[in-house]
């Protein structure tokens, strides 16, 4: 009896405190659903949706940020960017550390996951040691390759030296300057891009692997027409995300060439650094916002056909 | 067989090794010149002959770098306190909840993970100088307060829970916020503490917005000051080394600790991601 009652009580006590038998427990859920996202909900409208709804508005008009004044200029601004050969340039650069990067950091990751894989002791260790680049701060691994890259002092030409080579200029030379930044990107996502590769391969099953060694599939065979196909899912993760990445890049170009932000020559310039300079060095607002457009219309078109023409469904 | 299998292992450890090397020659070189007087930091040595902390006491009391230090982890504190608890929440009503609007709710908070951040950087100056958000530590975190991404993983965790065990919950009268929060949340730990180590580790090396809204010396972050810093301090670098094994030894103290849920972390929303 006692066990009874102690049962009802939390049935009764909601009925209670709840909102009354009037209204149906599923509509009482949907209300708690409602509060739960209220705030969320304006927090992704005002803070994400919104500004990029302004941004748009923006890219139609004129604006210098300290007057009142915001003329509509129709595609003014559009046309603006495509007059200036500066834009051209940081699109096209933009485009190139994507061709760049993400092939070479998906190609290594790939190749060391897999030798990861053919060891067992010290494997962790040596996970964890390729992974430390992707935990360390942008910045100050930016000023450490800067030092690095140094054409008289830097550790890199006096290796080179050594081996016996010439020294390169490096961060100095406008043909060489943008494989040096998309050398130490990929230097740190590779841990990143191993990490991902090591659990894709994981969870390929052993018995694909066995059954055709039994056949008599060589290790080309096997990389070939059971590797690469199962891992299509990571791949095309992997590009996806580094391509977003590579077309945003920002940080280690400026933090690369402080003082020629961009250069030399406007050799290093990306979209994202043609955006910040525009909008808050020569306060071209609207200008800016036009180039965040096309930046915008870029990434959705490249994301999209990526995953139109990568992803296959691979069966066996 | 086995001994073609023992040389593609000791291959596999001898290139690994080689490129172990390689990756973390950054670091030595970075530390081995913080310890380096100025005269001798554009000799090629390999190691210090005479080693002096001068260039961290330096850093440390000719510069803010404390504060600066204090600044980033304000900011990546309460922006990962509130990235946890929000966004754990929007993942949990999203997937353990029938209302109505929830699959329109759930593709408006993932379109905006397409929105670059350049696109959003202009309006919110706008509005942070309108309100007066610049230079404070409410402008700096704001934008990053929720994130998109942690309600898909969130969502992806709270999808693999039994619906019967809210509904026992609901049977033994707990409230609907009681079954978040002491049944639902406990169940998914580990993508918890993925998320938060996540988000920390991206305010902690955020750059392109506190670059922005940040106007003073004393409330810089630590990645803007260092990049400030660094502009400044010209061709002392010795400092400019010294600085920047302030700003990456930590992290990579907590890396060491923290090594496997790091790591596992990644894997989770590399996989479910």
């Amino acid at each position: 009896m006692a066990q009874l009652a102690r049962r009802a009580q939390p049935l009764l006590a909601r009925k209670r405190r709840g909102l009354g038998p009037s209204v149906p427990l599923r509509w009482q859920r949907a209300l708690w659903a409602y509060a739960f996202l209220a705030v969320p909900l304006a927090f992704f409208l005002s803070i994400r949706i919104w500004p990029a709804v302004q941004a748009f508005n923006l890219s139609v008009h004129e604006w210098n940020i300290v007057g009142e004044a915001q003329p509509y200029v129709g595609a003014a601004n559009f046309r603006e960017l495509a007059a200036d050969p500066r834009f051209a340039r940081a699109l096209l650069n933009t485009l190139q550390y994507t061709v760049v990067g993400v092939p070479l950091q998906l190609a290594l990751g790939l190749a060391l996951a897999m030798l990861l894989e053919q060891v067992r002791w010290l494997r962790g260790l040596l996970r964890a040691v390729y992974f430390v680049p992707y935990v360390t701060p942008v910045v100050a691994a930016a000023w450490v390759w800067q030092w690095l890259y140094s054409p008289n002092f830097g550790a890199v030409n006096g290796v080179l030296d050594l081996l016996g080579l010439p020294p390169q200029p490096f961060l100095n030379s406008p043909e060489q300057a943008l494989y040096a930044v998309v050398a130490m990107v990929v230097w740190q996502n590779l841990g990143f891009q191993v990490v991902i590769f090591l659990a894709g391969l994981q969870s390929i099953p052993r018995v694909y692997y066995e059954a055709a060694g039994m056949d008599g599939a060589g290790p080309w065979r096997l990389f070939r027409h059971i590797t690469l196909p199962l891992l299509n899912p990571t791949i095309v993760f992997s590009v996806v995300i580094g391509t977003l990445q590579y077309l945003q890049l920002f940080a280690q170009v400026v933090n690369l060439n402080f003082l020629d932000q961009g250069g030399p020559l406007d050799s290093t310039l990306t979209v994202a650094l043609y955006i910040y300079q525009v909008a808050f060095q020569r306060f071209r607002m609207g200008q800016a916002a036009a180039a965040t457009v096309v930046l915008f219309a870029v990434m959705m078109a490249v994301a999209l056909l990526q995953l139109r023409f990568l992803s296959r469904r691979v069966e066996y | 067989m086995r001994v073609r299998r023992r040389l593609v292992c000791a291959a596999a450890y001898a290139v690994l090794t080689l490129g172990g090397v390689v990756v973390l020659f950054p670091f030595f070189w970075m530390l081995i010149t913080s310890f380096k007087p100025f005269d001798e930091i554009f000799a090629l040595s390999f190691w210090p002959s005479r080693p002096t902390l001068d260039n961290y006491l330096q850093v440390l009391t000719a510069t803010r770098f404390p504060r600066w230090y204090l600044n980033s982890l304000v900011v990546a504190t309460a922006t990962t306190a509130s990235v946890l608890f929000f966004d754990s929440l929007v993942g949990y009503t999203l997937a353990k909840l029938r209302f109505p609007g929830r699959d329109l709710v759930f593709v408006l908070i993932l379109s905006t993970l397409m929105i670059p951040t350049e696109m959003l950087v202009i309006p919110w100056f706008v509005t942070s100088s309108e309100r007066g958000w610049v230079d404070t530590y409410w402008g700096i975190a704001f934008p990053g307060l929720m994130s998109a991404f942690g309600v898909f993983l969130m969502r992806q965790f709270f999808e693999t829970l039994p619906d019967d065990l809210l509904d026992a919950g609901r049977i033994d009268g707990v409230s609907e916020f009681g079954l978040f929060r002491r049944i639902a949340l406990p169940l998914v730990r580990p993508a918890m503490s993925a998320l938060a180590i996540l988000t920390f580790l991206g305010n902690w090396n955020a750059f392109l917005w506190p670059l922005i809204i940040i106007q003073s010396d004393a409330m810089r972050t630590l990645p803007v000051g260092m990049a400030l810093f660094s502009g400044e301090a010209g061709s002392a670098w010795n400092l400019i080394m010294a600085a920047s094994g302030l700003a990456i030894v930590p992290v990579i103290v907590v890396f060491g600790i923290f090594q496997r849920q790091i790591i596992e972390g990644v894997v989770l929303t590399g996989v479910k991601g």
